[in-house]
């Protein structure tokens, strides 16, 4: 029997197919929807959850070259196997739905042995395709696999407008020396799964994790309302998130920790840096060394979120800023207007 | 023509492929269908709409294949691949063979 947990659609307006393909499907074990045509067949395929569609082509209101235009331009549903099943006759009909997408054809009458062989073949494909996708998730942001699938895998970049956000630990070697390293690593992992939260929460990018530090990106790879104001907003969860932490902690007898936090805005150049074999998504760019330094300085001047003028102008009114005037940092020629952003 | 009405092994393959209990509702089902798509394609045929009388042919030769009814699908499917005939003999025709196809298919069934 095959996997139950498969669920299939099938899409045929003809009742004595839909009922002869349920019957087919639902006899080597798959869980199986029917649906009239190619409209409430996609509407069917947008709401609920389906791992391979049987499709007709003639079909009334949306035939099954409609369906397949659709589901191509959909970045949720082009990915979905398509088996065509038709009496159409004629190559050229076949190979119009293999370019519009479909996996496979079977010409009606569908014969049962060959159902088996594609369904179950396709299902393996899916299943193959989605443990990839999983894989490239783990590992990337759910934005960068979405990008890496929308656009594919090239080394290169384009200009984009974003903000920029640098974020570590205050003493954080002391604090790993002082305790066991499994300590440690777990406390490192529940910061950065609160921090994950907060900052995607607002639409950014996690893009880099270097011990205690990290560095996430506003606005790229897919481009967002409001930048600055995501950032700010992010950061003000995090400190929150970690004063939260902190409270469970002191119950436990442990220290607390804090966290610094700087924001820069600008144009940056954003894209995959690296080689063929190993890259990552990255930003480069003054605001990106700004970020740093600005989150560099939360320890000068003690101040849990520090941001630049570009990211502080794009905020236009926002409570609860303070300008801590012009400073020159360590390498840098010019003077940079810092504001301080308060902690609710 | 020398097809027969009702291609047997045709018919038993889907009997043993699907069950016969199931093939009882299917043949329901097309019987139910099959008359209206006929009609549909006299509808068609009168009012001279291509692509309505194509679809009709369409599902009936599909609908037939199915349940070895070679005769009645290979009529259907000369419909479907050509133009729309000028006088009725071809759909006079076809109703007549569907009537053959019942018959045999509910002796079939039924025997």
């Amino acid at each position: 029997m095959a996997d139950a947990n498969f669920r299939l659609l099938v899409a045929d307006d003809n009742k004595v197919n839909r009922l002869l393909m349920t019957r087919s499907l639902e006899l080597l074990g798959y869980r199986v929807a029917t649906a009239e045509n190619g409209r409430i067949a996609l509407e069917m395929l947008r709401n609920e959850s389906f791992d391979l569609l049987l499709l007709d082509m003639a079909m009334p209101e949306m035939d099954g070259f409609q369906v397949l235009e659709q589901l191509c331009a959909d970045l949720r549903l082009r990915d979905l196997p398509v088996i065509v099943t038709s009496a159409l006759e004629g190559l050229d009909n076949v190979v119009r739905c293999i370019e519009l997408g479909a996996d496979d054809y079977l010409h009606k009458p569908v014969n049962p042995v060959l159902l088996k062989a594609r369904v179950g073949s396709s299902l393996e494909k899916k299943r193959l395709r989605d443990q990839t996708k999983e894989l490239v998730k783990r590992f990337a942001t759910t934005e960068v696999a979405q990008d890496l699938q929308q656009s594919g895998f090239a080394l290169g970049g384009r200009h984009v407008q974003g903000t920029v956000m640098f974020a570590d630990i205050r003493g954080f070697t002391t604090i790993a020396e002082s305790q066991p390293p499994d300590e440690t690593i777990e406390l490192l992992n529940t910061y950065y799964m609160l921090m994950f939260d907060a900052i995607s929460g607002q639409g950014g990018v996690v893009n880099q994790m270097i011990g205690d530090g990290l560095m996430a990106i506003f606005g790229a790879p897919l481009p967002l309302a409001d930048p600055p104001l995501a950032a700010v907003k992010a950061a003000q969860e995090m400190i929150e998130l970690i004063d939260l932490l902190n409270a469970e902690r002191s119950s436990q007898g442990k220290a607390p920790i804090a966290i610094g936090i700087g924001i820069a805005t600008g144009q940056m150049i954003a894209g995959y840096a690296g080689t063929q074999a190993r890259a990552t998504y990255t930003c480069i760019g003054d605001a990106v060394n700004q970020a740093a330094r600005l989150e560099a300085h939360t320890k000068v001047v003690q101040l849990p979120i520090l941001i630049d003028g570009a990211t502080h102008a794009a905020l236009g009114v926002f409570p609860g800023t303070t300008p801590l005037g012009p400073v020159q940092f360590k390498g840098k020629s010019v003077f940079v207007d810092v504001f301080s952003v308060d902690t609710k | 023509m020398s097809a027969p009405t009702i291609d047997i092994a045709t018919f038993k393959e889907l009997q043993d492929s699907t069950g016969a209990d199931f093939v009882v509702e299917l043949l329901d089902a097309y019987f139910e269908e099959l008359p209206q798509m006929l009609a549909e394609l006299r509808t068609a045929h009168n009012s001279g709409a291509l692509e309505p009388f194509r679809r009709a042919a369409h599902s009936i030769k599909s609908n037939s294949y199915t349940f070895g009814a070679l005769t009645l699908g290979g009529m259907a499917r000369e419909l479907e691949l050509g133009e729309i005939p000028k006088d009725a003999a071809a759909l006079d025709a076809l109703e007549a063979e569907y009537a053959r196809v019942v018959a045999a298919l509910k002796e079939l069934t039924h025997g």
